[in-house]
C-alpha cells in the first residue's frame, strides 16, 4: 500500500476520477457570489483497532471513511457543506449550499488555475505504517502487555490494552490555485490496569504513540514501560490518602502535566476567540502574563509527534509560534480566516477533525522551554505542598479564564521530601495569572508520550504537550481533607 | 451511489453468511443536517451535511470483528465483507460473545413519535432568523451584555436500519432541533462572563420561544458578574437541575455492564443495596413519546423499556447489553448503544430522578451557609472509586438567600457518600435533555478556594 501514497496529490484524482478542470469549475461556482475565498478538502481515512480484555484479544475493528468539504468565506462569514460522496455532482451541490453566505452581486469571477503545490514538511516519512503489521503480531503485543502487568504485582486484577492505527490522506485545493496534500499516519497504544487489595480498588492508565512506525513501541521496550507505569499507578493509588483542600504550593512533574499550558494559556490564545474579543487574553499582547522564567511555544514541526503536521488542514505548512516569551504575551494561533480578519499571518494552526468539520485555530504541540534548576532542587525547596506527575483531562472557560485539570497520580511534599501518595484531585486556577506564580523551572523538559486529544466545539484533534518540572507558588487543590 | 434501504441490509447479512460468517449484524445510518449561526446580528456560519455509513459485525463461531465503510456500492462491499470475515477469524474466541438470544427480539416495533415529518430540515433563512431572534433578545436584555459568541440553530434528520442474522430487521427515523445562544456580560473593566442557554426538541413546534432562550442566557451571564473565590470550607451543596443531572450521568456510567465486569466501578456487587435515601428514585425509560433519548429498539435489536435503576434508594438494576449481561449472569436491559462500526456499548435512554416535594426556593432557604452550584468543569470523577473533585461556580448562600456569585473553587467528595447524603429532592423536574434531575441538596461537601 505504501507505494501508491508517494503522491497524495494524485490519490484523489485517480481514485475518484476527478481532474483539475472539474475542481477549477467547482471552486469557480463556490466563488460566484463574490466571496473572498473558497477551498475543497478531500479526505480518505483508514483505521484499525484491536483490544484486549480479561487476557484475550476479543475486539477488532476497521473503518474506511472518505468525503469532501466545500468552504466559502466572505468577510467573517463561513459557508460549509460536505458529503461522503466524492463526486463532481455532489461537490457542485455542496458549493451551492456553501456560497449562500456570500452576497449575490453577480460579479464575474476570474478563472482559477489549480496548480501550485504547497511544499510540505517531511515530519513522518515512514517506511511502513502499523496498519501493515500482521494483526497477529499486534495481538501478540497486547497479550504480552497483559502478562507483564499481571506479573508486576499480585494485586493487579484486570488489564485492558488497546492498539489503534490510522492513515489519513488529505488534499486541500483552494481558490488561490494552491494544492496541498499529505499522508498522515497515527497510532497509539494504551494500557489500563485495575488493582484491588480487599479494601480498595484503583485504576492506573498509561500509553503513547505518535506518527510513528510499529517498531517505535519496541525501542527501549517502550511497551513495557507503558505497562509498568500503568500498573505502578494503580498499585500506588491503593495506599493513597485523601488529597488536601485549599490553596498551596504545587510542583508539576515533566511531560504530560504540560496540559496546564494547554488549558490555562493555549486555548485562550486561539485566534477566533481573540478576534471576537471573547478571550480572557483578548488585547493583551505585549503584556506580562507569566513570570520571567516562562517561555511557551506551540510547535507543529517536531518529527513524528502526535500533534505535528506537515501542513495544517487548510494546506498551510505548520510552524513554531512563540506564545509567551520570558513572561510576555507574544502571539496567537491562527487559521486563515482569523489571520486575514486580524491582519496577521496564518501560523499553520487551522485544523479540523474530518471532512465533516470546519477548520478552526487549534494547538499542535504546546510546551514550556526548560530552565536552569534541577528537578531535585525544585522539590527540595517546598516545605509543604503537592507533587503531581500524572493527569486525566482538563477544561477551560475561555471567557473568564478559569481552568481545571485533574491529577491522577500525586504525592505530598513535606519538608522537601516526597511522602504519601494522595488520591486524585482537580486543580483550579485562572489562566491569565497562574503562570505569574511560577517560581522555579527545571532543566528536564519532556514532551508527553503521545496520548493527547483536544476537544473544541465538538471537534477532536490529536495534540501534544510538554513541560519541565515547575513550581507554582499557589493554586487551589480540590481535595477532601481540610 | 447505492441507496440505503432494508434490501441493502438483508443483502449484506446474506453476503456475510455466504462468505463464512456464522452470525452477523448490520447497522446503516443516513443523516442530513443544517447548522446556521449568527453573531452580533450577522450571519456567521452555514453548514449543511449529508452522510451515509454501513457498519457490520461478523461472527465466526465465538470470534468477531467490527467494520464500517462509506463505500456502499455492492462491488465495494463484497471485498469489504470478505475481509471482515477474515478479520473475525484472526480474533480470539470469546465464550461470552454473540448476538442476543433470538427469542428476545420483538415481533413489532413501537411507534414513539421521534420524527417531525412535517418540518424536516429547516431552511437556512428560517434557521438564521430564529438564531438572530434569540441573540437579539440576549443582547438587548441589559447594557452589560457587551459581546456574544453567537447563536446557532441546528436541525437534523436521521434514519436508522438495523438487522441481524436471527432475522430481526427494524428501522426508524428521528428529527432534532436545537437553538443555543451564548452572550457575554462585562461590568466596567471587570472579568467577562459567558452565559449559555438552549432549547432542544424532536418536534419543531415544541421548542421554547427564541426570545425566552436569549433572555435566560443573558440572565445566566449577568449573574456570574463579580464572581469571587471563597475560603476553603465544608458546607451543604445545592445542585441546580442541570448540574444534578451530571451526577446521574456519573451514576449511570458506574451502573453500566462493561464498567462492572471489568471491576472498574464503585457499584460492583451493590445490586439490591441501599445507595441513597428513600426519597431517591431514578428511572430509565426509552419508551417516552418524543423523548430525546427514546428509541424503539436498542443497538442490538432489543426493545427499550421503562425501569427503575434506583427505587426508593435501592439499586435495582444495572444497565446491560447482551455481552455484559452474559458475563454478569443477568438479562440484557435494552440499553445497548451503537455507533456505526463499533461493538455495542451501554448507555441510559431517558434517565431521570423523580421529582420530590420541595421547591428550589425551599431548598435554598434551608441552607444557612452553603453553595448553590450552577456550573461544573473538568473531568474529576473517578468511576472506579467514586472519588469526585470538580471545578465549580455558582452562588454562595447566606441565611437561606443567594448572596453573591462564586468561581474558581472546587467541590469534592465521593459519589457513594454524595448519593447517600441527598437531603432534599426538588419538585422542579423538566424534560430538556436525555438525562434530567430536579434540584438536589447534598448534606455536606468539601469546598476548596482560597
Amino acid at each position: 500500500m505504501a507505494n501508491d501514497l508517494v503522491q497524495p496529490e494524485k490519490f484523489f484524482l485517480n481514485r475518484f476520477g476527478m481532474n483539475g478542470g472539474a475542481l477549477e469549475q467547482i471552486l469557480g461556482s463556490a466563488l460566484e457570489r463574490e466571496a473572498d475565498y473558497a477551498d475543497l478538502y478531500f479526505e480518505y481515512r483508514n483505521a484499525e483497532g484491536l483490544g484486549l480484555e480479561e487476557s484475550i484479544v476479543n475486539h477488532t475493528s476497521k473503518s474506511i471513511s472518505h468525503g469532501v468539504g466545500v468552504r466559502v468565506c466572505a468577510e467573517d462569514r463561513t459557508g460549509y457543506a460536505y458529503s461522503d460522496e466524492v463526486t463532481v455532482d455532489r461537490m457542485r451541490i455542496a458549493a451551492h449550499a456553501a456560497r449562500a453566505v456570500a452576497d449575490n452581486r453577480g460579479t464575474p469571477v476570474a478563472p482559477i488555475a489549480v496548480g501550485e503545490q504547497v511544499r510540505r514538511h517531511q515530519l513522518y516519512e515512514l517506511e511502513s505504517t502499523a496498519l501493515e503489521v500482521p494483526l497477529e503480531e499486534r495481538a501478540r503485543l497486547l497479550r504480552q502487555i497483559d502478562e507483564t502487568a499481571r506479573a508486576f504485582d499480585p494485586r493487579v486484577r484486570n488489564v485492558m490494552a488497546s492498539f489503534s492505527a490510522e492513515r489519513k490522506i488529505v488534499m486541500v485545493v483552494n481558490s488561490e490555485g494552491r494544492v496541498a496534500a499529505d499522508v498522515q499516519p497515527l497510532c497509539r497504544l494504551n494500557v489500563t490496569v485495575i488493582a484491588e487489595d480487599g479494601k480498595s480498588r484503583q485504576v492506573g492508565t498509561y500509553g503513547g504513540g505518535g506518527r510513528v512506525e510499529w517498531k517505535y513501541f519496541f525501542e527501549g521496550e517502550r511497551w513495557k514501560d507503558y505497562t509498568e507505569r500503568a500498573a505502578r499507578q494503580a498499585i500506588i493509588n491503593l495506599d493513597a490518602v485523601d488529597a488536601p483542600a485549599g490553596q498551596m504550593v504545587v510542583v508539576l512533574g515533566p511531560g504530560w502535566p504540560g496540559i496546564l499550558l494547554h488549558e490555562a494559556i493555549g486555548h485562550g490564545l486561539e485566534g477566533d476567540f481573540n478576534r471576537k474579543g471573547v478571550s480572557a487574553f483578548s488585547g493583551r499582547i505585549g503584556q506580562r502574563v507569566a513570570s520571567e522564567l516562562c517561555t511557551v511555544v506551540d510547535d507543529g514541526t517536531i518529527a513524528n509527534r502526535r500533534g505535528s503536521l506537515n501542513v495544517d488542514d487548510e494546506g498551510t505548512p505548520t510552524s513554531r509560534t512563540t506564545l509567551i516569551e520570558k513572561g510576555i504575551l507574544r502571539g496567537y494561533l491562527q487559521d486563515r480566516l482569523n489571520a486575514r480578519l486580524m491582519k496577521m499571518d496564518p501560523t499553520g494552526n487551522g485544523r479540523r477533525e474530518s471532512f465533516a468539520h470546519v477548520p478552526m485555530p487549534r494547538m499542535t504541540n504546546t510546551f514550556m522551554l526548560p530552565g536552569e534548576a534541577t528537578p531535585e532542587d525544585v522539590i527540595k525547596s517546598v516545605r509543604h505542598g503537592l507533587y503531581a506527575v500524572s493527569f486525566g483531562g482538563g477544561q477551560v472557560d475561555i471567557t473568564n479564564g478559569k481552568f481545571v485539570f485533574s491529577a491522577s497520580e500525586a504525592y505530598l511534599i513535606e519538608d522537601g521530601k516526597l511522602t504519601a501518595p494522595v488520591k486524585g484531585a482537580t486543580l483550579i486556577g485562572n489562566g491569565p495569572d497562574v503562570l505569574t506564580r511560577v517560581s522555579m523551572v527545571a532543566n528536564d523538559l519532556e514532551l508527553d508520550s503521545g496520548i493527547g486529544t483536544c476537544g473544541k466545539d465538538g471537534q477532536s484533534v490529536p495534540v501534544g504537550v510538554g513541560l519541565p518540572t515547575i513550581k507554582i507558588d499557589g493554586i487551589t487543590v480540590g481535595g477532601t481533607r481540610a | 451511489m447505492a441507496e440505503i434501504d432494508a434490501g441493502l441490509v438483508e443483502w449484506a447479512l446474506d453476503h456475510a453468511k455466504r462468505n463464512g460468517a456464522t452470525a452477523a449484524e448490520v447497522l446503516c445510518v443516513s443523516a442530513e443536517s443544517l447548522a446556521a449561526g449568527v453573531r452580533l446580528g450577522e450571519v456567521e456560519k452555514l453548514k449543511s451535511s449529508r452522510e451515509r455509513r454501513l457498519g457490520i459485525r461478523i461472527f465466526v463461531g465465538q470470534s468477531s470483528a467490527n467494520a464500517s465503510t462509506a463505500e456502499l456500492e455492492r462491488s465495494e462491499l463484497e471485498p469489504f465483507i470478505a475481509h471482515t470475515v477474515e478479520l473475525a477469524k484472526l480474533t480470539a474466541a470469546d465464550p461470552w460473545s454473540g448476538l442476543p438470544e433470538a427469542q428476545l427480539h420483538p415481533g413489532a416495533i413501537p411507534e414513539l413519535d421521534l420524527d417531525d415529518p412535517a418540518q424536516g430540515i429547516l431552511d437556512a433563512d428560517r434557521a438564521l432568523e430564529l438564531a438572530r431572534k434569540a441573540e437579539q433578545a440576549a443582547l438587548k436584555a441589559d447594557p452589560r451584555i457587551r459581546n456574544s459568541e453567537g447563536a446557532e440553530f441546528d436541525s437534523g434528520r436521521y434514519h436508522i436500519i438495523f438487522g441481524n442474522s436471527h432475522g430481526f430487521l427494524g428501522e426508524y427515523t428521528g428529527t432534532s432541533f436545537n437553538l443555543g445562544v451564548a452572550p457575554i456580560a462585562q461590568a466596567d473593566g471587570g472579568v467577562m462572563q459567558q452565559g449559555y442557554w438552549y432549547t432542544a426538541n424532536r418536534h419543531f413546534g415544541r421548542l421554547e420561544d427564541p426570545e425566552a432562550v436569549g433572555l435566560m442566557a443573558a440572565k445566566r451571564a449577568l449573574r456570574r458578574l463579580g464572581s469571587r473565590k471563597i475560603k476553603t470550607t465544608r458546607a451543604p451543596v445545592v445542585f441546580d437541575p442541570d448540574m444534578a443531572a451530571s451526577l446521574l450521568r456519573s451514576l449511570a456510567g458506574a451502573a453500566s455492564g462493561p464498567s462492572l465486569y471489568k471491576g472498574a466501578s464503585f457499584l460492583v456487587d451493590k445490586l439490591g443495596e441501599t445507595i441513597a435515601p428513600p426519597t431517591v428514585t431514578i428511572r430509565d425509560d426509552g419508551t417516552i413519546k418524543a423523548g430525546m433519548g427514546s428509541k424503539p429498539f436498542d443497538g442490538e435489536g432489543l426493545l427499550t423499556n421503562r425501569k427503575s435503576l434506583v427505587e426508593k434508594g435501592v439499586l435495582k438494576t444495572y444497565l446491560l447489553d447482551s455481552y455484559s449481561a452474559r458475563k454478569l449472569k443477568l438479562a440484557p436491559t435494552g440499553n445497548a448503544a451503537r455507533s456505526v462500526g463499533d461493538s455495542p456499548s451501554v448507555s441510559p435512554t431517558n434517565l431521570y430522578l423523580e421529582a420530590g416535594s420541595y421547591s428550589p426556593e425551599e431548598i435554598i432557604g434551608s441552607v444557612e451557609r452553603g453553595l448553590y452550584v450552577t456550573e461544573l468543569i473538568g473531568f474529576g470523577v473517578n468511576g472506579v472509586t467514586g472519588d469526585y473533585s470538580r471545578g465549580a461556580g455558582g452562588m454562595w448562600i447566606e441565611n437561606g438567600e443567594l448572596a453573591f456569585p462564586v468561581q474558581e473553587i472546587t467541590i469534592a467528595g465521593n459519589l457513594k457518600q454524595m448519593f447517600q447524603s441527598i437531603e432534599m429532592v426538588g419538585s422542579d423536574l423538566k424534560w430538556r435533555s436525555t438525562v434530567i434531575s430536579p434540584t438536589l441538596k447534598i448534606a455536606e461537601m468539601m469546598i476548596a478556594g482560597e
